[in-house]
């Protein structure tokens, strides 16, 4: 079989969609390649979802962290408390068991043991509290002569907010955010290694690079794949993250662009 | 461990989880916490110095040496631990165990892989086979920790990496008009000052560290969670004496209470020394004035 | 005791040495009972602890017990970290090709499928296995609703709550549960997928092959090995 036609066959695979069933003896690096490429779709899936909805709600629980009002301000530390300080398979696991036991008694809640939906909402709230930490650190090292200046010009509240206090935010935060983002399209690979199960054979990038060391009892091929793959994903991550930083410092200088950068690694 | 625990079928609910907690696979359990903690302790100093041999490679003039430092930096970070971890151990093994084999049997004449098997010598194991269990334990036990500090070492190399570029030049360049060398502007200004701009960071690390101890079974070494599936799943009468239903979740909540209590003591010893390490340095203010963009 | 001719050969070459005693390192799972399992003491226990022990006794070899994760059992065999397989590992021909067996210590076990109720429709049904084993394989080639999870405590629990109809699994595990559990069913019906169960070597391991081969065949031949089935019921006897 040609490689062209294992691309043809399994690219597609983990959404179910090519040959159904997964190929069995004489496995060529080409099948590998392929297979663990098409389950790395679902990796992608995880991560940018959950990174995008997480970001939103981050930044609900940084502003919630500073709040001056008492329930808001503990039950965003909370949050963050506990989805920071445990494990993600420990979440992971809870979560599976709780979606099972509203399941049995609401019918809206069917989905929410599958992978698609589940995990993502486990993972969404999990990046969401370490953003939101984060984002957190980023609105307690605005420097206060921003907020002054806004003050002068007028802004107050929403305003102020939206076009002085979040954006400087954003400045601050994003390499640390950077860094968080690789962690979580990492994470990804723990939904069903373990986590969900796998139905129909569908899974991750770590699922079918699993398969294939368990079949091929030599984990020295299809574990290099699975990690040539990520430093791909990471370096576009980087790269992308990159592009949207140098967006958020357009208006610094040259030499200021720099020193933002430098500070990589100072907040989180 | 208690005398009236003999038959445990006749005992009272009080009674039967007393024995039931004190039995020989709960010793397990409990010892393997303070096995994650050791090589908690163990691999946190270990990667350090990993992180700091790579941020010094990546800064190094010698251009082969700056460009090993950053591959080391970029490669492992760019890979998920677990999927690390799942083939990098037996390479580790079988590259220590290759390296003997080179130095301890030159006289050998048979390959070394052999299809698919692995096969050095007899005086080449490592540990060696007639090596008691403790030995071959203690052994694995370390080489999961050497794996832990080379994933989480590219990591801390790239806090450190920036913690040592935040350093106000001007500090550096005050220390070189005072005549200090190169090597001394480094080991007596940039290293001492670095950490405060390091520990943000590196507190963000050990935090991440803790919770990837859940896969230290993939290294071969039993950790909590293992114990906890391993306790917590359903248990037959046929195999045990203390037969219960699926516990997972109860087993699982203790896990849960034990990482949320040690991260929040983590973060208060960290604030502590977040606080300490500022005090008297003249970065205080540097700080300040480094958040406010650009030194 | 050479179970290397190699091992021979190294050890004339240091003559100041003594004659180290090697120590065979026998490994298993200990999460797959009755075969193997830890018991409330933290040992190794199960039909292949008894079973192992007594081959090395009859086989004169000096024995030690490792635990090793399933996934990466016959990688750690191969890269030399414990000399023997002794899991529950049936003989199949995509293993025989990585790892030598022995003769088989048990015969055939048929897998049987656990469910709520007898009347399951597999063809229309979830079926549960645990990932990445033979049943798991059986099922996704009948064309079946498969779902995987990672251990097979799971496989019961996701049958129990509903997730999966029934699940498929050896038979020798799932009967200790049936019996237990008046809610959950064996059915009828009996898949043979594996074949029997070996003792899993290295290819280049030839002298110790041999060893445990004749061990098994002595224990087969006085009747013990068939006790010792019936002892655990692990399969039918020989």
């Amino acid at each position: 079989m040609s490689c062209w036609q294992t691309i043809q066959d399994y690219a597609l695979r983990s959404l179910g969609i090519g040959e159904r069933l997964l190929p069995r003896e004489d496995f060529t690096l080409c099948e590998q390649v392929t297979l663990i490429g098409s389950g790395l779709l679902w990796n992608i899936y995880f991560g940018t979802l959950a990174l995008l909805a997480g970001f939103f709600l981050a930044t609900a629980v940084a502003v919630g962290k500073g709040a001056r009002n008492r329930p808001v301000r503990k039950l965003s530390e909370w949050f963050i408390f506990v989805f920071r300080g445990s494990p993600l398979f420990i979440q992971f696991f809870f979560a599976y068991f709780l979606f099972l036991s509203l399941k049995s008694h609401v019918a809206f809640f069917d989905p929410f043991t599958s992978a698609w939906l589940g995990a993502l909402i486990v993972l969404f709230l999990n990046t969401a509290a370490y953003s939101g930490e984060i984002f957190h650190g980023a609105l307690r090292a605005i420097p206060k002569g921003d907020v002054e200046a806004a003050d002068a010009y007028g802004f107050s509240g929403w305003s102020r907010f939206r076009r002085i206090v979040w954006p400087t935010m954003l400045r601050l935060a994003w390499p640390a955010y950077t860094n968080e983002a690789i962690f979580l399209f990492h994470a990804t690979t723990l939904v069903f290694f373990s986590g969900f199960p796998a139905w129909r054979q569908k899974g991750d990038a770590l699922y079918y690079a699993n398969y294939f060391a368990d079949k091929t009892f030599n984990p020295f091929v299809p574990y290099p794949i699975l990690a040539g793959y990520f430093i791909l994903l990471t370096l576009v991550i980087i790269t992308l993250f990159g592009l949207i930083n140098r967006r958020l410092n357009r208006h610094l200088p040259q030499e200021a662009r720099r020193g933002l950068r430098l500070r990589v690694n100072v907040i989180r | 461990m208690f005398e009236f625990c003999t038959d445990p079928e006749t005992l009272d609910s009080a009674r039967w989880l007393a024995c039931y907690l004190t039995t020989g696979k709960h010793a397990n359990f409990y010892i393997s916490f303070g096995t994650v903690l050791l090589l908690l302790a163990i691999t946190a100093p270990t990667a350090l110095a990993f992180g700091f041999g790579g941020a010094m490679a990546a800064r190094s003039r010698v251009w082969p040496v700056s460009w090993l430092g950053k591959a080391y930096i970029a490669l492992v970070r760019g890979v998920p631990d677990i999927a690390f971890f799942l083939f990098f151990v037996i390479a580790l093994d079988q590259a220590f165990e290759w390296v003997r084999h080179q130095v301890l049997c030159p006289d050998w004449d048979q390959p070394i892989r052999q299809g698919n098997d692995f096969v050095v010598c007899a005086a080449a194991k490592l540990p060696l086979s007639s090596a008691p269990q403790w030995v071959h334990e203690v052994y694995g036990f370390f080489v999961a920790v050497l794996t832990f500090a080379i994933v989480f070492g590219a990591f801390s190399a790239n806090v450190l990496f920036g913690a040592m570029r935040a350093v106000p030049r001007a500090q550096l360049e005050t220390a070189e008009a005072y005549g200090m060398s190169r090597r001394q502007t480094f080991w007596r200004i940039l290293v001492p000052q670095m950490w405060v701009y390091a520990l943000p960071g590196l507190s963000n690390l050990w935090m991440v560290l803790i919770k990837a101890t859940p896969l230290l079974f993939l290294l071969g070494v039993e950790d909590i969670v293992y114990w906890a599936r391993e306790l917590g799943g359903t248990a037959n009468p046929r195999f045990t004496a203390y037969p219960h239903g699926d516990w997972r979740t109860w087993y699982f909540l203790a896990l849960l209470v034990f990482y949320l209590l040690f991260t929040r003591v983590s973060e208060i010893f960290l604030e502590r020394l977040m606080r300490k390490l500022t005090h008297g340095q003249a970065t205080t203010g540097g700080m300040a004035q480094a958040k406010r963009g650009g030194a | 005791m050479k179970r290397l001719i190699a091992t021979a050969a190294v050890l004339a070459f240091s003559a100041g040495m003594g004659w180290a005693e090697e120590t065979v390192r026998l490994g298993t799972e200990g999460a797959y009972p009755p075969w193997n399992f830890i018991n409330d003491a933290g040992e190794i226990d199960g039909f292949e602890r008894e079973l192992g022990d007594e081959l090395c006794e009859r086989a004169d070899l000096d024995c030690e017990w490792v635990t090793n994760d399933w996934d990466s059992i016959i990688p750690n065999l191969v890269s030399g970290n414990y000399d023997v397989i002794i899991a529950g590992m049936s003989i199949t021909g995509e293993r025989d090709e990585v790892i030598d067996f022995t003769q088989n210590y048990t015969p055939p076990d048929p897998s049987s499928y656990l469910a709520l109720s007898k009347d399951v429709n597999l063809d229309e049904a979830v079926v549960a296995a645990q990932a990445n084993t033979i049943q798991a394989n059986f099922i996704a080639e009948k064309g079946w609703t498969l779902v995987e999870y990672a251990t097979p405590e799971e496989t019961i629990a996701a049958v129990r709550n509903g997730e999966a109809d029934a699940v498929l699994a050896d038979h020798s595990f799932l009967a200790p549960i049936a019996d237990e559990e008046g809610d959950l069913v064996l059915l009828d019906r009996q898949e043979r997928i594996g074949g029997g169960v070996g003792l899993g070597v290295r290819e280049s391991d030839e002298e110790l092959k041999k060893t445990l081969d004749a061990a098994i065949q002595s224990m087969k031949d006085d009747g013990s090995l068939n006790e010792l089935i019936k002892k655990w019921d692990v399969a039918t006897t020989f």
